[in-house]
């Protein structure tokens, strides 16, 4: 691949005695969707949670290997670790918006990095609502509480609020999962608009999203890369047993 | 940046307030269980324990506080199974009998939690008003009454979380053998939850043995050990209490001395919770 | 025919618990009804004479002739318990985050066990702590170093020793609260770039704002009821304090202290009996409010 957006050289990754990650080496390519495939279990979600080193959290985990993205290796370097998460959007499973009101989740992420001129963050503001086709439906009323919103909403809102924050590349952990049909195909339009400007790398198990949007495909089982490709070549023709099994509804 | 720099500043300011404050507290407990070992414990004696007051203990004479160490212990224990009788079925009731109507149960957990929060002097007033009511005078069985009402929220609450965690299943399997409710809640849920139940007994014994605000109208004092549910009581706190305000310093270390009684007492009961805790706590991950 | 009978004992046994059960429901259920009119009754003679807020409001309290004005003891139990959450209150939340979200494990497994006994140490110890480490050390350090010469029984030796009284009760239920919130808020939070503390600042504590109210709320009317601890080195002076050094009177001592005259000067056991009931529906109403805000911060979540 030229130019990987991310590569991830010789990654292994513990949690206390069990071993999670083994041995992943993988290239993410730039500006396209990336997803990441395999059944319930297999390490898919430590996998993106580990390219913005939210693994730290947990203090039991031991990481070792090389994730460079962008010629940095995010494992080893002297940068504060805030900065590189910076360059991360996060969707999550379920949506977590900000106790705050709607405005304030979206200028959250401006306010931290010190911008705090109104008008620039109510230009902002608009702007990454409308982006998410969020703006008609709660123009009006901004300063209501996030909370208040559908899930379906909510969950674009968590979107915006990650673009806010003017990213390189978007993480999504199963983001529609808790969503209705109609939620999730809007999710799945933006993500398909959004790669024009954004690397995406997205966890998900079901696959007829996969095929649906992927535009390369990582497949994994019990913690070790079984398949990586561009999509086309790994649901058309793929070439490991595991792969072919997974694929034919074999195992979830 | 300099922005960057106040943040660390701030956080770094914060970060040494939170330490500070996780010492001060435990440093308060050493240094309570510090000072009551320190001035209490020259003044234990053998003699101390085991014998009731003789004439002129109040001057500085021969005795011990014996009175208060039995007293306290017919009360508390006479206490913490009158609240198990009550409490227990209750308890049980909320979980196994009413599980079907969560709303309810709701609303008895909320006002037994409104319970748990009534001082203790109230429960000593409104027992002083029935003593007078009833015409009985201030007396074991009064101040057994009292510290029961007392107990009885903390006794019921502790129990009730621990029976909660019990999985529905259980329940289920249970009447689907065709035991009856009152089989299930005693032969299924306490044999589960045995190490938990015996905790909160634990818990109740320790409020009730310490407690001196409910029992200072109820129970009066004597320098005997009592014979009959009717004759007045010495309590270890009320011991303390009392001692403490001598002017005469024999006296006054006599309290220090009972302090130390009653700290020992309170920190034995607490290890044995924690033990009995653990025990129930492993056995939870089965399910 | 045997098992029959077995089958009947069994059904009858079962009938039995279940009505003490109920009868157990019933009268816990009905406690607080009855404390409250108990000590309603007894203190119907008193008001009968005089109204309620002239009872609230009055300065005088002079038991021998009829006169029973309230308002040092309110007072004093104002002063005692705002002072006593003025400094449980900041240890309190900056130790439950300490504990966390940044301490090690063992920290934790140190500081669950200290907590818990200092929860059960009785009233009484801590009254003798009080008496033998606190009101020696304001009367022989802080007073002379605010320039005061004070017995160092005080409003602050009382609302220093109520503070360290209520923190475990207030910390444990912090813990619970800070520990209950998912860890995908902070995740949301440090993706967007925020630092640990940010996260701390203005996303954790916001989330755990209703808690934090309600377990102060809690805190308070455990701090207003406590009685013997309090009793122990406050003075027990009736004169309204005017500063933190002076003697007070709170109402919980008020009632301990006089019950021996109780019955001998009249009107006197349902003046006793009213500063109960007072102490009584104030603790209520704070534990009812606090307990509903946790109850609808909970819907809402």
């Amino acid at each position: 691949m030229e130019n990987p957006k991310i590569a991830i050289s010789n990654l292994d990754l513990f949690i206390g005695k069990q071993h999670i990650l083994k041995n992943i080496n993988a290239e993410i390519p730039s500006k396209k969707i990336t997803v990441i495939l395999g059944p319930s279990g297999c390490g898919k979600t430590t996998l993106l949670k580990s390219l913005n080193r939210l693994t730290d959290l947990n203090p039991d985990v031991k990481v070792s290997g090389s994730i460079v993205i962008d010629d940095e290796d995010i494992l080893t370097t002297k940068r504060d670790i805030t900065d590189i998460r910076k360059k991360m959007g996060l969707l999550a499973q379920r949506p977590y918006p900000l106790p705050m009101n709607i405005y304030n989740n979206i200028a959250y992420g401006l306010r931290i990095s010190g911008r705090k001129n109104k008008r620039f963050l109510d230009k902002r503001v608009e702007h990454y609502l409308r982006q998410v086709n969020l703006w008609e439906e709660v123009k009006d009323r901004l300063h209501d509480p996030a909370a208040a919103l559908s899930i379906g909403q909510q969950q674009r809102l968590c979107l915006a609020r990650g673009l806010a924050v003017d990213p390189d590349i978007i993480l999504a952990d199963e983001p529609t999962s808790a969503l209705d049909p109609i939620s999730s195909q809007t999710i799945e339009e933006k993500f398909i608009e959004l790669k024009s400007n954004y690397t995406i790398i997205l966890v998900t198990h079901i696959l007829r999203q996969a095929r649906r949007i992927a535009d390369h495909v990582i497949f994994m089982y019990l913690g070790e890369i079984i398949e990586q490709g561009p999509a086309a070549q790994i649901f058309e023709n793929p070439q490991e047993e595991k792969t072919k099994s997974y694929f034919q509804g074999m195992f979830y | 940046m300099p922005e960057m720099n106040l943040k660390k500043i701030e956080e770094g300011l914060f970060r040494v307030l939170m330490f500070c404050s996780t010492v001060i507290i435990a440093t308060a407990l050493f240094l309570i269980i510090f000072s009551i070992l320190y001035k209490g414990l020259p003044s234990v004696s053998w003699e101390m324990l085991t014998s009731t007051p003789k004439g002129g203990f109040y001057f500085g004479k021969g005795g011990g506080v014996l009175n208060a160490i039995i007293g306290s212990l017919y009360l508390s224990l006479g206490a913490t199974i009158l609240a198990l009788i009550i409490g227990l079925p209750l308890a049980l009731y909320m979980n196994v009998h009413l599980i079907k109507h969560q709303k309810l149960v709701n609303g008895i957990r909320f006002m037994l939690d409104l319970l748990w929060g009534v001082p203790s002097i109230v429960y000593g007033a409104f027992g002083f008003t029935i003593m007078i009511f009833f015409g009985i005078r201030a007396s074991l069985l009064a101040g057994i009454f009292t510290v029961t009402l007392f107990i009885i929220p903390i006794m019921v609450r502790s129990m009730d979380e621990v029976l909660k965690s019990v999985p529905r299943g259980l329940l289920e399997s249970s009447l689907s053998l065709g035991s009856t409710k009152a089989e299930t809640s005693y032969r299924v849920y306490v044999k589960q939850c045995i190490p938990g139940v015996i905790t909160a007994v634990l818990l109740s014994f320790g409020r009730a043995i310490g407690d001196a605000a409910s029992i200072l109208f109820t129970t009066g004092y004597t320098d005997y050990i009592p014979t009959a549910l009717n004759q007045p009581t010495a309590t270890l706190p009320l011991a303390i209490f009392f001692q403490l305000s001598s002017p005469i310093v024999e006296v006054q270390n006599r309290a220090y001395a009972s302090a130390v009684v009653l700290v020992t007492i309170i920190l034995i009961i607490s290890i044995l919770a924690r033990v009995f805790s653990a025990k129930f706590h492993k056995n939870k991950i089965n399910f | 025919m045997k098992f029959r009978r077995i089958q009947i004992g069994r059904h009858l046994r079962d009938k039995i618990h279940g009505s003490w059960m109920v009868i157990s429901l019933a009268l816990v259920m009905t406690t607080p009804v009855f404390l409250l009119v108990g000590l309603s009754v007894k203190s119907w003679l008193l008001l009968e004479e005089n109204s309620i807020f002239t009872l609230l409001f009055s300065k005088e309290w002079k038991p021998l002739s009829g006169q029973f004005g309230f308002y040092p003891f309110i007072i004093s139990s104002v002063w005692v318990t705002v002072v006593a959450l003025l400094i449980s209150a900041p240890i309190c939340l900056l130790t439950s985050i300490h504990l966390t979200q940044y301490a090690k494990k063992w920290v934790l497994k140190i500081m669950h066990p200290i907590i818990d006994i200092l929860a059960g140490i009785p009233s009484v110890i801590y009254g003798v702590w009080g008496i033998l480490v606190v009101v020696p050390f304001i009367s022989n350090y802080l007073g002379p170093f605010m320039g005061k010469s004070v017995s160092g029984y005080s409003i602050l030796a009382g609302a220093i020793v109520l503070s360290i009284m209520i923190i475990p009760f207030i910390l444990n239920i912090l813990i619970e609260i800070f520990r209950n919130i998912p860890t995908e808020l902070s995740e949301a939070s440090l993706s967007l770039g925020a630092s640990k503390w940010q996260t701390i600042k203005f996303v954790l504590v916001r989330r755990a704002m209703p808690g934090i109210i309600s377990a102060l709320g809690l805190g308070m009317s455990r701090a207003f009821g406590e009685t013997i601890a309090v009793l122990m080195v406050v003075g027990n002076v009736t004169k309204i304090p005017t500063g933190l050094f002076q003697p007070g009177y709170p109402l919980p001592a008020l009632i301990a202290n006089n019950y021996g005259e109780m019955l001998s000067i009249p009107l006197y056991d349902s003046a006793l009996m009213l500063a109960a009931l007072i102490l009584f529906v104030v603790v209520m109403l704070f534990n009812f409010a606090s307990r509903l805000v946790i109850i609808e911060s909970e819907k809402h979540a």
